[in-house]
């Protein structure tokens, strides 16, 4: 194609928006609408999946060293845990230090009551983060495998709760998402009819003087896609100083002080680009579907 | 050159539009296919633009064969086709050069050939002085003209003219048969449909006069004698 029809295409795209403005108007308040809504679903399953990773994170299993090996072999066991499969990281944490964080929790006036316990009557441990939760259970029977380790404890219920509520949540935006994205599609083709319709005779007259399918085709892409670009521009706008707003407002929250939100600056690319090439398939495809019929002559 | 032979057509409803048509019409001839409502003249227009096949028999145009022709083909042919409507079909937000240009642009012309050839198209149906108009700015005959100088901008072998005095007035009517016949004398072949008796009978040209699908008459004596 070159540089001429590329031209003339965008300029007919470009013309047809304008006399038809009232309908360019409705596809793209359309497209902004749903885009908003699609992009407040991606931003919510971000954030979650954020917090999921962050309680994740946080959730370590703990493998109890036997107390018949010596310190320097308790802590020789570091490298077998850590070269384990779903193993990110393993922290050495010795009876003096585990004794130490169990007092700590406690009201130092009552510190007292302990003052007679000996280190010897706790065990050295492992604090054994895990790279995904959801293969817990499998880390747990390796751990338990390995020699000098005598007994692992992990919140298995905990990491499948997490793992069920991040595939519901994944599973529920994706379902919307999708749906939203077939809606504006929809609703695009259905715009790109109009028009189509409205000129239909200018295609008859287009078929008739010997205007190849392509040639009368590129001018509705061009249309489609330029109304697609400039209502996920629109959106991506819109959706940042709805965002911004929001995440202000759970800040002041005192009752939502345990969210911390994703900052905007962060998921701003691939939002855009999320946003961008809906607005892409969106408008190409609707366009495209509908020029089909009018096509057939 | 349009070449039918034996052809039928029948519609998916069951009519029968066409009933073993034969005709030729030789490159430079101007015809006016005549006959009454429903007796084929939109069936065989639409045979030779390639809207429809024909069921049965053979319509060639200008060296394409309809029933073998491929769809990507089909805007190659149109390109040695120029047809003009009795409702003129214009573009009602182009003005008289945008319309005309239209036609070159859509198949790809360059900027070049388009302002040398409109212009001259402008001037030989004698709206050169009205190019800035819109069509709802013009009488029925001047949009007449323009659907014309549309026809003819892509320099076709044959004008097809699909009762183009339907819309107007005896004396435009007139104006624009002589334009036809102008456009005849300078080499291209012209096909008229109208059932309109006096206009066919004031010019000595081959008439083929169809009726219930049949050709009842094709005579070189220009006069249009069946009853509509």
């Amino acid at each position: 194609m070159n540089r001429n029809r590329i031209g003339y295409f965008f300029r007919e795209g470009l013309g047809s928006i304008f006399s038809h403005g009232f309908m360019s108007f409705a596809s793209v308040c359309v497209i902004v609408a749903c885009l908003i809504i699609m992009g407040s679903f991606t931003l919510l399953v971000l954030n979650v999946n954020n917090m999921i990773k962050q309680w994740e994170s946080e959730n370590q299993v703990i493998a109890f060293v036997d107390e018949a090996l010596t310190d320097e072999q308790a802590k020789a066991l570091e490298t077998q845990l850590e070269s384990l499969e779903n193993v990110t990281e393993a922290i050495f944490v010795s009876r003096d230090d585990a004794l130490a964080k169990y007092l700590s929790s406690f009201d130092p006036d009552e510190n007292d009551l302990f003052s007679d316990l000996e280190p010897t009557v706790l065990r050295h441990r492992y604090m054994v983060y895990l790279e995904d939760i959801e293969h817990m259970a499998d880390t747990q029977i390796r751990l338990n495998e390995i020699n000098g380790i005598a007994k692992v404890n992990a919140h298995l219920e905990i990491s499948e709760g997490f793992v069920t509520v991040s595939r519901i949540v994944g599973l529920v935006s994706l379902s919307i998402i999708l749906i939203l994205l077939i809606v504006s599609m929809f609703i695009m083709a259905n715009t790109i009819k109009l028009t189509t319709f409205d000129r239909k005779e200018e295609i008859a007259i287009m078929k008739m003087v010997g205007a190849t399918n392509g040639f009368i085709r590129w001018p509705f892409v061009f249309e489609g896609l330029l109304l697609g670009l400039f209502g996920s521009l629109i959106a991506f706008l819109v959706q940042w100083g709805i965002y911004e707003v929001v995440v202000t407002q759970i800040g002041k929250s005192s009752a939502m002080q345990l969210i911390q939100a994703l900052s905007f600056g962060k998921i701003a690319l691939p939002l855009l680009g999320i946003f961008v090439a809906t607005g892409f398939i969106v408008g190409i495809g609707g366009s495209l579907t509908v020029i089909r019929k009018y096509l057939k002559v | 050159m349009v070449r039918m032979t034996n052809v039928c057509k029948a519609y998916e409803n069951g009519t029968k539009a066409l009933k073993g048509i034969t005709a030729t019409i030789d490159d430079g001839e101007f015809v006016f296919l005549v006959g009454p409502s429903g007796s084929g003249k939109s069936t065989i227009i639409k045979l030779i633009t390639g809207e429809i096949a024909p069921t049965v028999g053979s319509v060639i145009v200008n060296g394409y064969d309809m029933e073998t022709i491929k769809p990507s083909q089909m805007p190659m042919l149109r390109r040695t086709l120029g047809v003009v409507f009795q409702d003129f079909r214009l573009i009602e937000n182009k003005n008289v050069y945008d319309n005309v240009a239209f036609a070159m642009r859509v198949i790809g012309a360059s900027s070049k050939e388009i302002k040398r050839r409109v212009p001259y198209v402008l001037e030989l149906v004698g709206l050169d002085t009205r190019t800035r108009r819109k069509p709802e700015e013009l009488s029925g005959g001047e949009q007449q003209r323009v659907a014309i100088a549309r026809a003819l901008v892509n320099n076709p072998r044959l004008i097809i003219s699909d009762e183009p005095t339907g819309n107007l007035d005896p004396a435009r009517s007139l104006e624009i048969m002589m334009l036809l016949d102008r456009i005849n004398k300078l080499g291209t072949t012209v096909l008229v449909v109208t059932h309109e008796k006096e206009l066919v009978n004031r010019f000595s040209k081959r008439v083929i006069a169809i009726d219930g699908g049949k050709v009842i008459s094709d005579g070189m004596d220009g006069y249009y004698n069946y009853e509509s």
